[in-house]
């Protein structure tokens, strides 16, 4: 102990040594490493290309080849002017009138769906193939207009209502599982790759060389990422809102929830992917093997109903699952969080599982 | 412990740390005084980055005992963070980042010490205080990586290799940088493999070989301690083979002679009594010169005196 006292004597420059001050808010060591973080994707283009603009595109251009069409207008040909008049009367059909031969021609070649010929006594005949669905749409929608042609009354009045409301189409089912794989791609790679990268670099063993709090570290990682998210979830939503008129028809603070439990459990998942990667190579294969199968199972293109019965317990459990079914359910069906129980409780327990093993199994170097 | 000096600011004894097959350091004590420029030299791999390791709490020894500052990293670990300025080897801040807000980050993790501002003013990097650390020259980056290890106003300062790589100008102004430091007072131990380094800043120097210390002292007391002030290097092309060496070790004023590839070094106290009769003995064995350089005898000899290698021979 007596070297302990005898050290302030030597320190000639005791003098000139700044009385500490109060911190401002923003020196404070945590609000520095958040912004640090958030400053760092901002000022990397490819990230935010992959972030914000990427769903977009894509979101645009599934949602423009999956647009629900009018129904098919069907072709067909007569031979007579009497029938051509009568079938003209339905919408849904657009008559050609032929002479006999280059109407059988058109029949067999498929370039009509139906042939209507006069039989004997003024009768009709249709000829089509009853094994193609639109000949049989044809035959129908073709012998309402001809016997109405000829006076006859339905007895019972009908009339259409169409459904193609918004939360039934494709871009309805699409954009939250855009939104879902979103929330874990910029989740995963945010997180992998920046500590990754570090760790090559040797800056986290510099950061650890200062009294910097590790935990404010991993926080700083967590707030950023959160800071993000209402970027990233904005833009998303607001596009399907404004271009496609996708519903959000739960409450948004509801939606909030389900976003910010998915992507903090998605960033758990990425801090354990980096927990001991040494090379952005070895990282990036890993989040890739974590990644991929949840593209394909997750139900983000397409229904995850339609794997086998005998999976559909072990696809329910993962994450990216739990996170597009919470948010389909929110958006689309209206539901609380109370009805998105499970798809949480599976969020929440990934988020625990990984966050305990990546702190066990982190390193600084 | 106590039968020591009492202005110890780094107290290192019975160090030992082995990785999976190579021993690192074996059992190595050093002492730094408070206030002093420590100087710990060695080639690659002599053991002088984990040792400084060691010391900086980020590696732990397998066996031995570390005193710094008065304080012990088991137990005082959060409280020598603070007191402790630190520039590891080769770190690469993030690129993304300017100047003053790589600064202002580090700034943040410290109690006290000089604002961001300041720092950059310390090491002269105002000019660049807002371009980006990707942008920075080797020199600058090294300069910055500097003021990220005072801006705690650190009590010691440990700079690890701070001027590898770097041409032979920004080496000069980063000494002259660590040279204003140490007028104000801090204890700093600085590892190198440059001889001249050590020289030119160190009050003491350490020489490490293969994880131990075998030499310890000034640079002067070093240099005298090989007997020699002066060094003579002469060639004699393919005649090499008929040298009587013998004979030039009896020479006056000739401490030892060695050879390496037809080269012949030797260690001389009294230059101008030394050459004349070297040249005169020479022409007795008939032998004809194709180079004489001398110059005066440098740490690096005393590395060559003590290993019998150069330093940098990787």
């Amino acid at each position: 102990m007596s070297e302990t006292t005898a050290l302030p004597e030597v320190r000639s420059r005791e003098a000139e040594r700044k009385a500490p001050r109060g911190k401002s808010f923003a020196d404070h060591a945590l609000v520095q490493l958040t912004m640090v973080r958030f400053r760092e994707t901002l000022r990397e283009p490819e990230a935010l290309f992959w972030i914000f603009v990427f769903p977009i595109l894509l979101a645009a251009g599934l949602g423009i080849a999956f647009r629900n069409r009018p129904a098919d207008v069907l072709k067909i040909a007569t031979v007579t002017p009497e029938l051509t008049k009568s079938l003209q009367q339905e919408k849904l059909l657009s008559v050609q009138q032929l002479d006999s031969n280059a109407a059988e021609d058109a029949l067999r070649t498929g370039k009509i769906a139906l042939l209507a010929v006069p039989g004997s006594n003024g009768a009709v005949v249709y000829r089509y193939d009853d094994t193609n669905p639109e000949g049989r749409t044809a035959r129908m929608l073709a012998d309402r207009a001809v016997q109405q042609a000829a006076g006859r009354v339905d007895p019972v009045a009908a009339s259409d209502q169409f459904l193609r409301e918004p939360g039934s189409r494709y871009i309805d089912f699409l954009i939250p599982g855009l939104l879902g794989m979103n929330l874990m791609g910029s989740a995963i790679w945010g997180m992998g790759f920046t500590v990754v990268d570090a760790r090559r670099k040797k800056l986290l063993k510099r950061l650890i060389a200062t009294p910097m709090p590790k935990q404010y570290f991993l926080l700083s990682y967590l707030l950023s990422r959160i800071l993000m998210l209402v970027l990233e979830v904005g833009i998303v939503l607001g596009f399907g809102a404004l271009i496609f008129h996708v519903p959000v028809r739960g409450s948004l603070l509801d939606l909030g929830v389900v976003c910010l439990l998915g992507s903090l459990s998605f960033s758990a998942l990425g801090l354990l992917l980096a927990s001991r990667a040494k090379t952005i190579e070895a990282a990036s294969g890993l989040m890739n093997a974590v990644m991929l199968p949840m593209w394909i199972a997750s139900g983000v293109f397409f229904s995850a109903q339609r794997f086998p019965d005998i999976v559909q317990p072990l696809i329910k459990a993962l994450p990216l699952t739990a996170a597009i079914d919470a948010l389909r359910a929110n958006m689309l069906q209206g539901a609380n969080l109370a009805h998105m129980a499970p798809q949480m409780g599976v969020l929440a327990a990934w988020l625990l599982v990984c966050f305990a093993l990546a702190l066990k199994l982190f390193r600084w170097r | 412990m106590l039968g020591s000096s009492p202005k110890a600011a780094l107290r290192v004894s019975g160090l030992r740390k082995a990785y999976q097959d190579v021993v690192a350091v074996s059992g190595l004590d050093l002492e730094v005084r408070a206030g002093e420029c420590f100087g710990l030299l060695g080639p690659n791999g002599a053991g002088k980055t984990t040792t400084v390791e060691i010391c900086e709490g980020l590696t732990a020894p397998d066996s031995g005992d570390v005193e710094l500052l008065g304080l012990h990293w088991n137990s005082d670990a959060q409280q020598l963070r603070q007191r402790l300025g630190i520039q590891l080897q080769d770190t690469q801040l993030s690129e993304k980042l300017t100047v003053f807000e790589t600064l202002r980050l580090f700034r943040s993790f410290f109690e006290k010490g000089p604002g961001a501002n300041e720092a950059i003013e310390l090491v002269q990097l105002e000019e660049k205080k807002n371009s980006r650390v990707g942008n920075l020259s080797g020199g600058q980056k090294q300069r910055l990586a500097l003021a990220c290890a005072l801006v705690g106003d650190p009590d010691f300062l440990f700079l690890d290799e701070p001027t590898t790589g770097l041409d032979p100008q920004a080496r000069r102004q980063l000494w002259d940088l660590i040279e204003q430091f140490k007028l104000s007072g801090r204890t700093i131990l600085l590892t190198t493999h440059y001889m001249d380094e050590a020289e030119r800043l160190c009050e003491r120097v350490a020489i490490m070989d293969n994880g131990k210390q075998i030499a310890l002292g000034t640079p002067r007391e070093l240099i005298a301690s090989i007997c020699a002030e002066h060094l003579v290097a002469f060639s004699a092309g393919s005649n090499s083979n008929a040298l009587d060496i013998p004979a030039l070790r009896r020479i006056e004023g000739v401490r030892d002679v060695r050879t390496e590839n037809g080269a012949v070094e030797l260690q001389v106290t009294e230059l101008h009594l030394a050459v004349p009769a070297l040249l005169a003995e020479l022409n007795r064995q008939n032998i004809p010169l194709t180079e004489l350089s001398t110059h005066s005898a440098t740490l690096e000899d005393v590395f060559v005196a003590l290993t019998g290698r150069h330093l940098r021979d990787e």
